[in-house]
This record gives C-alpha cells, structure tokens and sequence, in this order.
C-alpha cells in the first residue's frame, strides 16, 4: 500500500491525435516501466484495431514508480483517454477516478472540439489540470498562440503550461515534475469500510473477468468477501494488482490506489461500471454516486450474410458488449436479410469499429444497414407515440400524424479560410446557426443540426472540406417536428430495406439519386441488366441502370493454368458468399456501408 | 496422355508474358539435355508402357533448344512410353531468321507441328509487344514452316490498346489467307506482374475495353467459322481433325507429364509442379533426379471443377457423366442444375444427355458462367 501523499492520479485527456499515447509511451518509458526493447508505439493501444488506426478506443491505465527531485519515489497512476467524440464516456470514467488530468494541446493546431469538450468533464470533477503543449519539435508549431488560445478559449492559466514533445521526448521529465507538484495527492481513511469505485471491467481470456478499481476508503486484499452494492452480489477476491503496463500482482490495494482484481466473475454484465464495491461483513454507509448510463444515438441493423452465422453474432456480441456497455443490441427480423440484430452506437466511428471487430475478432461476414437514429412518431386516432429506430418498420403513412427527430447542439472550430464551405455544409444539413465567435484565426460556430443530417457523413464531410483542420463536438439536446420521409432503393425491382431511410422531403430527391448512381457503381456487372431505383412511396424519383457483363473469359488456358484459375475461381465464389442477393443480384457488403458514405459532389 | 516439355529461355522478356521465361546467357546445352533426360526418366518409372498421344515442346522459346536435344528427347520418349503411330509433336518456334534455318532439322528430329509466335502482321504492333522480330521475318518463318512440317500454326495477339475493328478485320483476313489448318487467337490480356501490367498502372496506355474486345471477339468468330477454320476453344480455331491433340488432352482434363521448368502435369490423381527458376531445377535434378518442386493429391470436387474450368473452354463442351464416373461424385455434388437451368433458359448454355456445353451466346460470359454453376 502505498501512503496517500505518494500517490497522483491522472488522466491524459486530449482532442484526437494530439499525442496522448505516445505522450503516455514517453512517461512508461522514463519511469522505466518498460524497456525499450519492450517499447513499441503507443504500447497502450493494444487492440488490432487501435494499431491500425493509430486511435485511442479503450481507455487503459498503468501505474508508474517516479522519484521525483525532492528525493521522494511517487506511485503514478496514468489512464490514457481516447480523444473520439465517440468514445467520450470513456473519458468520463478515467477522470471519476482521478484527481487530476494533463491537457494535451498539440502546438500546431491549437485548441479543438473536444479538447474542450474533456477539459469542461475535467474542470467539472474539481480536478487540477496540467496543460502541456505538445509536439512542438513540429515546425508549425507556435506554443505561444497555443497558450494564448487556452487562456481565452478554455480560460485556464497557461503560464504553467509544459512545453513538450512526446515524440523526442522534450519535457517529460517537466511534466513528471509537475504531476507530482500540481495534482493533489488523494483523500481517503485506510481505517473507514472499504469504498472502492468499480471504473472498468473487461474479459480477459488468461484472467477472466478484470475489473479496474479505484479504492476510496479502507484496502482490498485476496480472499477478502466483498459485495458490489448496486448489483447486490457478493465475490471473493482471488487475485489483486496493478499494470505497469504488465501484470503485477500486488498484496492489496489501499486508499487513492488505482489497480484491478479479479473474483472468479464469467460475465462482465455482472459488473456495472460505476457501481461501489465494499467488504461484506463491513460495509460503507453510503455508495458512490454512479455514472451517468449512455445512450447509443446512431443505430442499424447487422445481419449475418450466412444465415447459419445468427447464433455466433449474438455470441459474439454478447462478447463484445462485455468489454463495451455502451453499445446495445437486440433481436430484429427483416423480410430480406433474415434475423439479425438491431444495435445502438455511440456514433459511425463506434458502429464502423464494432462492425470491424466483429468481422475481425470473430470472423463474421457482416451486412449492415443504412445507420439511422430514433424518431419518435407521432400516430392518428389516438394510437399514441411510438419510437422508430429502423426506417424498414415504418408504418403506413396514413397512420402518422407527425414525426419528431432528435437535434444536437455542435461546437465546431474550423480556421477562418474554411467558414464558407462549413457553413454551406451546415446550411445544406437544415442547420440553425446558434452563435459564432473569432478567436485568433479560428472560428468557433455554434450550430443546432438535425442528428439524422450528421450520422451520415457530416463528419467526414466536414474534415475533407476543412482539409482536416476542423474538429467537431456534440450532444443531444431536444425532438423537433420535421418534414420526413421514407425512401426506399430497388434493385432489379426487389426493395433492399436495409437501404431504406428516413429523408427530409426536400433533400430526398437528391439523395435518391446519389444512392442510385453509387449503387450503380458498386454493383459490379451481372449477366443480365440491373435497373436501380429511389422511391418514396410508390412514387419512383430517380434511376440508374447497370448494364449486363458482356465478357468475362480468360483467353489463355493450358496444363499450367490448371490450378491457378481453379483458386481464382474459388476466390470468386469466396467473394460472391460475402454478397447478398436481392432479386438475384449480388451486391457486395462493402455496398452497403459505402452508399451511405456519399460526399455531397458525388 | 501427353508429354509436355519446357525449355524455360528466351532472348528477350516479350512486356506481356508471365510464362515461366527467362533470359539467360551461356546455357550449357549438355548439362540442359541430361537434366531433361533425367526429369523424363523420372515420371516414365511412373507411368512406363502407357500410350503417349502427343509431346509438347514449349516455353520459353523451344525453338532455340538444339535440335539434336529435340531429337534425343523424342527418342527417349518413344523408349518409355507406347508412342501413338500418329503421334502429335509440336514445337512452340518464334519467327526469326536463325530459328528458322533449323526448322528442317527439328523435323528431321520427328517434330510435326509448329507453333509459330507471330503476334502481329504490322510491325508497329509487333514493337509495342516487344517482339524482335519484324513482319517480314515472320512471313518468311512462316513459309519456311509450312515447307518443312506437315502442320503449322501460329499465334496473333489482338485487341490491342488502339486496335480499331477494321484493323482487326483486315489482319485477321490476312492471317486467313495463309491457309494454316490452326489458328490461335488470344485477346491482349494485362497480367500481374508484367511490364505491361506496371505501364497500365502508370497510365501510359489503357487496355481494350470489355464491349470493344467483346465486339472484336464476335467478329473474330464469325470470319474464323466463314474461312472454314472455327473455335475449338475460346481462343483456337482449327479446320476439321486440325486440332491440337496435345491442348484438347489439357481441355477434356486427361493426364499429362510435365517435365523442365515450371512445368505442370497431372498424373494419377495428384498434380505435379516443377521448380520455376531454371537454376532451382538444375539443382533439383542434381539433387534428387527430377525437378518436382510439389506433389498433391487431387480431391474429387477439385477435379471435378478443374475437369468443368477446362472443359468448358471446349465448343463440344463436357460431358458430364464421364467427370461423374472420374471422380465417383454425382453431378449434383459439383454443379448447381438449378443454375443451369437458369442459364440454358436464357440461352447461354446448354444441357443434353449429360453433355453440358457453352453457346456461342454465352462463350463470352464462360469464366462467370462456371462461377455461377459450380458448386
Ligand atoms: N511530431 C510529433 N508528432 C507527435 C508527437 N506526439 C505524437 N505525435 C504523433 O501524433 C500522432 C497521434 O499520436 P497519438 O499519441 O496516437 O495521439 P492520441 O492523442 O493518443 O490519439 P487518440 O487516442 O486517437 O485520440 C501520431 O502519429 C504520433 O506519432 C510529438 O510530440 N511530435
Ligand atoms: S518469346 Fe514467348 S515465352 Fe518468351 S518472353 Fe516472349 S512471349 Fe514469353
Ligand atoms: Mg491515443
């Protein structure tokens, strides 16, 4: 155990990119948690997914041994935060069991969306903030604008902010220093119950289940009976320890300790995040408060392309809700695609990431259908209101009276030679401008957009238009009346209903016949013609069509060639299982997802 | 079955070709010759005393090889196996002058087909394929050819990046009009790992597009069948009995011995591949007295499909009963009659007493029509 005034908890919050993990990289490596042979590149993003993307999806914590300059050796607790608006309740967590945080600021692009975003999270747990401003080894870097902005935009003293650079390794030790001077040392009575928050849990396949804890009051030891007070259920504590970032087992965890253990538990569902653990025989008066539930916003329905597959997806989401609360799932049947799931997200970086590991982790060829959001639908002759979270089920026109969708509030800060093409991109989402501020050569705009115009494409629309240089943060705020319609796309005459979704009126036309062009594309050629079509109701409103394949033959096939075309030919059978059939047209998966990627210049 | 030899050199890599070819100087000609030797003695302890319908010297240019190895090899051959009194032995030749003068040798050597790489009979065509040779050295090659063997053939390559139809149609009648009893016909195709393949990549020319090839296609059928010399196979067109024996041993998927290079053969259920780079078979035979780089047995759907890949190639088709009886698997096992009555109803093949076989409507269509009938 480790006595209060040694030890700092801190998260490392950012906007996306700025450097946070290899800022955490460089701290693991100067406290000698790791060598530099075990070193590799944010060594904390250790799912496939997270390498590959170069992004925080999970936030992780390691606990480091620092000796600081007044002589004193100093426990660090470090939890490394994703910077995706997607993934901002993992931020939430990290910082419920911190005292402080280090704000990342990269020094050449300044103060961003979620930059904000995590310091207000961070400003509303009290907690003393750190800003270092990172990657000025960069030659657009300009610290001192930087500072400037987060004294005005953020308003926090920056005259201590650390100049740094995670990558050659400037500042650290300023910034080890600054921990230990700056983030108060944790509160808490050894002597009380335990009080210990349950922050995270997750599967391990070697541990079962792990469960990440921040002790309050009192210590945690193996063989100890503790209960989880919200779930009501009472474990036995087989193995405690901490992560540096490897495994190490500890004797028990005491007041302010960041450290996980494990308890025999299957099943993380046993576990809710936010709950409070104490001992069984001496429990604490009063639990901790909890976290705020999640709510997915962005839904759609993934369905196995092999029927047989149905029972591993649920299997394999279940798995995946394990180590992800945040998203849902339930059962859904649909004419075409057969029985699938209907699941909720936390936006389309989350939706794509799951689809991704699903594919990935457990093999599964996947169909996902256009992502949509939940409108509540306002019936006739008194049938009341009633939520729709799949356009595929919407009812029959004459039964609704009205429908209501949900609005969010933006913050979007984009440098002022964009601000035209934001604010068209805005304006051509139904946006209402709520307020627009300068600071320095930036902008900082203030939107109300309709959810459904953002979960397509907003995103990626708005990074290419800025070339990358704005950043975008939301939240829900209320339901809005509007002019909305169902659309459904045919191909070869069979409605596709995982292509079907709710438009506005006016846009519809237009996006009818962006889905039927980029369909046009992405089907390849049949043997036979394939018309393609848009529809509201009855009523066609735009078409496209794909012309039969008119060759498709190898010119040259002797004894040699046997085997080579015989595995082209399976390869090709291998890719036609990953597509559909609507009315005997294959289309292939990636069709799906991509038709509702469209740019608007398409 | 048949006999297939490769001779794995050339004197220059033609941008279009992904066979096994290499450029090499100083090739010691006796060490190739015994190596060959040794590679047919291997397989002939294998198959010893079967009849042999046909032998195949390609490449690589065989025409290069010395005729003397052509003629020490073909007798070998006739020691080992049952050789047919017709036996078909061809020669695969590119058209120069030097290949030509040994033409009357390599018949002397018991060669009676040759195969002759013209490719083009323009000589701009000819330099963008990275030919050595120039029209007027293949005509000539040609003539000395059709002298000196009782049967020749020859090879164009057409649907050329700029190829209009009227220059196809002028070429084709043209080819015609030498009256050879075989024609093979390949449309340009862009294979990975070429130099072609990279130029298209760079964008410095654009292969054929699918309708136009689609169209020089059709009329390359329709002017082969009015001359009296029509498809066989997609790309090879013979008169009447002029067809090649050897490839129709490929197409009707019966066994075949592949010896040198690369070479693959099929022999009792199991393919064989040989090691590719000439070096790496030279040592194989060193070392273990045939260049046999794997061996894997065949299972019966993959004969059963790769007896459909190749015999569907064929204008009479496959029958179906005789790839059921070879593999001991029922039709249905392989083949989705559902689809083919799907596709015999839109006219793109057709399906009688157990011969299946492509209409001239859907020869276009044959690689997606196997995908989407087989199982
Ligand atoms: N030049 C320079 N590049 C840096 C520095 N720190 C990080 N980077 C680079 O910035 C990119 C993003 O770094 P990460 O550490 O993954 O950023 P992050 O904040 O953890 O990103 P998310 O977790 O996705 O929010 C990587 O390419 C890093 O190599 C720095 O000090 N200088
Ligand atoms: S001559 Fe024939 S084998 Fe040799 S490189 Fe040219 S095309 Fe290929
Ligand atoms: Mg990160």
């Amino acid at each position: 155990m480790t006595p209060l005034d040694h030890i700092r908890n801190f998260s490392i919050i950012a906007h996306i990119d700025h450097g946070k993990s290899t800022l955490a990289d460089r701290l693991i490596q100067t406290t000698g948690g790791l060598t530099a042979r075990e070193m590799s590149e944010q060594v904390l993003d250790n799912m496939d997914i997270e390498k590959e993307r170069g992004i925080t999806i999970k936030a992780q914590t390691v606990r480091l041994d620092y000796t600081a300059k007044d002589g004193q050796t100093y426990v660090l607790n470090l939890m490394d935060t994703p910077g995706h608006v997607d993934f901002a309740y993992e931020v939430s967590r990290s910082l419920a069991a911190c005292e402080g945080a280090l704000l990342v600021v990269d020094a050449s692009q300044g103060v961003e969306a979620q930059t904000l975003a995590n310091v207000y999270q961070s400003i509303e747990h009290d907690h003393e903030i750190v800003p270092v401003i990172n990657k000025i080894d960069l030659p657009a870097a300009e610290p001192e604008k930087v500072k400037q902005e987060i004294e005005e935009i953020i308003g926090l003293p920056a005259d201590g902010a650390v100049l740094a650079s995670a990558k050659s390794g400037i500042g650290i030790d300023d910034i080890l220093e600054a921990l230990v001077e700056r983030i108060p040392a944790p509160k808490g009575d050894i002597n009380a119950p335990l009080k210990a928050m349950l922050v995270d849990s997750w599967y391990d396949p070697y541990l079962g289940v792990v469960i990440l804890v921040r002790i309050i009051d009192g210590s945690l030891k193996k063989g100890q009976q503790v209960r989880f007070m919200q779930a009501g259920t009472t474990h036995l504590i087989d193995r405690v320890g901490c992560f540096r970032p490897k495994i190490e087992i500890l004797d028990s965890l005491g007041p302010g300790e960041i450290g996980f253990i494990t308890a025999q538990i299957k099943e993380v569902s046993q576990t809710a995040v936010g709950d409070t653990i104490t001992d069984a025989k001496n429990p604490t008066k009063t639990a901790l408060p909890g976290f705020k539930e999640v709510q997915p916003v962005v839904f759609c329905g993934l369905f196995p392309v092999d029927a047989a597959d149905f029972d591993k997806l649920k299997e394999s989401l279940g798995k995946l809700r394990l180590n992800d609360a945040s998203f849902s799932f339930e059962a859904e049947n649909s004419a075409a695609l057969g029985f699938g799931f209907r699941c909720g997200f936390l936006g389309l970086l989350h939706l794509e990431i799951i689809q991704e590991r699903l594919s990935r982790e457990y093999d599964l060829d996947l169909i996902t259908t256009a992502p949509s959001v939940v409108y509540h639908l306002n019936m006739t002759h008194g049938e009341g209101s009633i939520d729709l979270h799949n356009p595929a089920d919407m009812p029959d026109v004459t039964r609704i009276e009205s429908i209501d969708e949900p609005w969010i509030e933006a913050t979007i800060y984009v440098p002022d030679q964009y601000l035209g093409a934001i604010l068209k991109l805005c304006q051509d989402r139904r946006g209402i401008q709520k307020n627009m501020t300068y600071v320095g050569g930036r902008v900082q705009l203030i939107y109300e957009l309709p959810l459904n115009e953002v979960v397509f494409d907003f995103y990626d629309r708005l990074k290419s238009i800025s070339r990358g240089y704005a950043s975008f943060d939301y939240h829900q705020t209320e339901y809005k009346q509007g002019d909305l319609v169902k659309m459904t796309i045919m191909v070869n005459g069979e409605v596709v209903d995982a292509l079907s979704m709710i438009v506005h009126r006016h846009a519809a036309e237009g996006r009818g016949r962006q889905m039927c062009q980029r369909m046009k594309d992405l089907i390849p050629r049949h043997l036979f013609k394939i018309p393609i079509q848009a529809a509201i109701g009855g009523k066609v409103i735009a078409r496209e069509t794909i012309g039969a394949m008119r060759k498709d033959v190898t010119a040259k096939c002797y004894g040699g060639d046997i085997s080579r075309k015989k595995k082209l030919l399976e390869k090709q059978k291998e890719g036609k299982k990953r597509m559909r059939q609507y009315g005997s047209v294959d289309i292939p998966q990636e069709a799906f997802i991509a038709a509702l990627r469209m740019g608007d210049d398409s | 079955m048949a006999l297939y030899i490769h001779w794995p050199f050339c004197l220059a890599k033609c941008p279009y070709c992904d066979f096994n070819s290499h450029v090499r100087s100083g090739i010691d000609q006796a060490v190739w010759r015994d190596a060959l030797l040794a590679d047919m003695a291997y397989e002939a302890r294998l198959t010893a005393g079967r009849p042999l319908g046909s032998i195949f010297f390609g490449g690589g240019t065989p025409s290069l090889m010395p005729p003397e190895t052509v003629a020490t090899l073909i007798e070998a051959a006739g020691r080992y196996w049952k050789m047919a009194a017709d036996i078909e032995i061809t020669l695969e030749a590119n058209p120069s002058s030097v290949e030509a003068d040994r033409f009357q040798s390599l018949a002397l050597a018991g060669v009676n087909r040759l195969s002759l790489g013209v490719q083009a009979l323009d000589d701009e065509s000819l330099r963008f394929l990275g030919r050595i040779h120039n029209v007027e050295e293949a005509l000539s090659a040609l003539e000395v050819a059709q002298r000196a063997f009782p049967r020749v053939s020859f090879d164009l390559i057409y649907g050329r990046p700029d190829q209009s139809i009227e220059d196809w149609q002028r070429e084709l009648k043209q080819a015609l009009a030498f009256g050879t009893d075989h024609l093979s016909l390949y449309q340009l195709t862009i294979e990975e790992g070429t130099r072609f393949h990279s130029l298209v990549r760079q964008g410095q020319f654009t292969p054929m597009d699918g309708d136009k090839a689609a169209d020089l296609f059709d009329l390359t059928r329709e002017m082969t069948k009015a001359a009296g010399i029509p498809a066989y196979e997609i790309s090879n067109h013979a008169r009447k009995n002029s067809e090649s024996r050897h490839n129709l041993t490929y197409w009707r998927y019966g066994d075949y011995i592949g010896i040198g290079a690369g070479a693959h053969g099929r022999r009792h259920h199991a393919v064989t591949i040989r090691h590719r780079k000439p070096e790496n078979w030279l040592a194989a035979i060193k070392g273990q007295h045939h260049g046999i780089k794997e061996e894997t047995p065949i299972t019966a759907r993959d004969q059963a499909i790769e007896a459909l890949l190749m015999g569907l190639r064929l204008t009479e088709g496959v029958d179906l009963e005789r790839i059921a009886r070879r593999t001991g698997l029922d039709v249905s096992e392989f083949l989705d009659l559902a689809a083919i009555q799907y596709y015999s109803d839109q006219g793109l093949l057709t399906f009688n007493n157990g011969l299946l076989r492509i209409t001239e409507q859907g020869v276009l269509l044959t690689d997606a029509l196997i995908r989407e009938i087989s199982l």
